[in-house]
């Protein structure tokens, strides 16, 4: 019986772990000292450093979308509603999931290789020496940062998306212009943006709080110590953030719709 | 500077990681206001130990009494408020590899008081100039030798000017030169702070020829020896002695080559491959 319940008793200590982890980055929000000037180059970190990427897949996102949109409704005569369909994808679906697993993969694989290494070179012990908190001093701006980061490149993709369906059904195919437009403005509600704004925030916390804490565990970890134990951290945050991502989406979809 | 010297007392002293206990019934006294040097064997105990100093590994039972205080008995509030009075040379400097040497220094400062930036680079250059690495203060760790990196560390733990400072083993993969002036430093840091309590953590017998008031020697988590240099070096005890005169064990001699011949002939074809 013992052996039967030891994984799941392991999943829920870890998951308490991780939410004992969390609150502790929240908390650090009010005890850590300088903080601004640390979310600002986490800002900086995660969110200038990541513009590229988002624009880059944004805009070839609304290229493809626009692409197969237009041949797909074409075949019904409903091409006038692909304004409507594309910008209701992008801001209910694609353009939050989309950005997360675009900042895991960019910032947040580099968050948990960092916050690795500093573990095993003794680095978080000398801060916690120093009478630094650890997760106030790494975790807490990562976490802020990120909260302000990801809506905004969010709504960053989102436009550049509808620019690149814009762009593949209007300029590249025949599709009247103020038709796209319209369908855009007469379909899209302002609770389709606070959702997006709302699953934007939702995925910055799950991905700054799987991210940090592999990082700021890795030296636990069973299947690899030193720099192994780095590498898998690194890919054990990315492919948990991801479908994280992807589980706490659907939740939220059948909530918000 | 905290002009209060402290003295550390370790009373019947286990503990370890998780089952397995390194360190057994440990007791020992490092006087206040004197370089106390921990000596013994890898694996003996002597990270372990001083891991249990800062707080960062909690014992399994005894006592830890820093100037009488004891942070067994404290809560995690108020030792983290001791621990405030700690200066700590972890083996590689520990330096945070984002920061520059100057950031690294001032870290403490930084964190902790209120300072405006002119004042905290001043007094970061200032520790900087008594390590001799004021002019790379603009460095990252990355950019430096091991030595230098030990000597940041070191400037590091002293910025604030505590009354205890631990290094763990501050000489250590360093060339005979840069150990000497390493040990040279810590002598400097001992006329410029009389009060503070170093706890030197080393292998290096030289270090404790030229560093060491008092001397603490481990052997398989207990003490073998606590006294003075003098003392350590008038002792008879077999394994002192074997320590001190680096003889090694007989037992441990190798008596034949360890491959055997068919990891000989494998090697053999590789090789003329």
């Amino acid at each position: 019986m013992k052996e039967i319940c030891a994984p799941a008793i392991a999943l829920l200590h870890r998951l308490g772990d991780m939410a004992c982890f969390l609150a502790d980055g929240f908390r650090q929000t009010f005890r850590t000292r300088r903080l601004a000037g640390k979310v600002l180059r986490q800002v900086y970190v995660i969110g200038a450093n990541s513009m590229f990427v988002i624009l880059l897949i944004g805009l070839f996102t609304g290229l493809v979308l626009g692409l197969q949109a237009f041949y797909a409704m074409s075949m019904f005569g409903a091409q006038g509603m692909l304004g409507s369909l594309l910008a209701l994808t992008l801001i209910r679906e694609m353009a939050p999931v989309l950005t997360a697993v675009m900042i895991t993969a960019r910032a947040g694989s580099a968050m948990t290789a960092e916050i690795g290494v500093m573990r095993i070179s003794d680095q978080i012990d000398a801060l916690e020496v120093m009478d630094i908190h650890p997760i106030g001093y790494l975790v807490t701006p990562r976490l802020l940062a990120s909260l302000i980061t990801f809506p905004l490149l969010t709504s960053i993709f989102t436009v550049i998306g509808i620019f690149g369906g814009y762009l593949s059904s209007c300029v590249l195919l025949t599709l009247n212009e103020g038709r796209y437009f319209s369908g855009i403005e007469s379909s899209v509600t302002m609770d389709d943006i606070q959702g997006c704004f709302l699953k934007a925030a939702v995925f910055a916390v799950i991905v700054i709080l799987v991210c940090c804490y592999q990082g700021y565990n890795a030296h636990l970890r069973k299947d690899g110590k030193g720099a192994e134990a780095v590498g898998n951290a690194t890919t054990s945050a990315v492919v948990m953030s991801c479908v994280l991502i992807l589980v706490a989406d659907y939740v939220l979809t059948s909530f918000l719709l | 500077m905290n002009k209060e010297a402290w003295d550390i007392s370790i009373e019947s002293l286990n503990g370890g990681y998780g089952s397995h206990l390194v360190l057994r019934d440990f007791s020992a006294v490092m006087p206040a206001g004197t370089i106390t040097t921990i000596l013994g064997e890898s694996g003996c105990g002597k990270t372990t130990l001083l891991r249990l100093l800062l707080g960062l590994n909690r014992p399994q039972s005894g006592r830890i009494l820093f100037g009488g205080r004891d942070v067994c008995a404290m809560s995690d509030r108020q030792f983290h408020k001791l621990r405030r009075r700690f200066g700590v040379l972890f083996q590689d400097g520990a330096l945070l590899s984002s920061l520059t040497l100057a950031e690294n220094v001032a870290l403490p400062l930084v964190e902790h008081t209120r300072l405006p930036r002119k004042v905290l680079r001043d007094a970061a250059l200032r520790t900087l100039e008594l390590v001799g690495l004021d002019k790379f203060a603009d460095f990252y760790p990355g950019e430096l030798s091991g030595g230098m990196r030990k000597r940041a560390g070191l400037a590091r733990a002293i910025v604030t000017e505590p009354p205890v400072l631990f290094c763990d083993e501050p000489t250590s993969g360093l060339d005979p030169i840069t150990a000497a002036q390493m040990d040279q430093l810590l002598l400097d840091m001992k006329a410029c702070y009389p009060h503070m309590t170093t706890v030197v953590v080393t292998h290096d017998l030289g270090s404790v020829e030229h560093i060491a008031e008092h001397v603490l020697v481990l052997k398989e988590g207990r003490s073998a020896f606590s006294g003075s240099k003098e003392e350590l070096y008038a002792a008879d005890d077999p394994y002192l002695r074997r320590f001190l005169d680096r003889k090694y064990e007989e037992s441990r001699r190798m008596a034949a080559p360890p491959l055997d011949s068919s990891v000989r002939e494998a090697l053999s074809e590789w090789l003329d491959d």
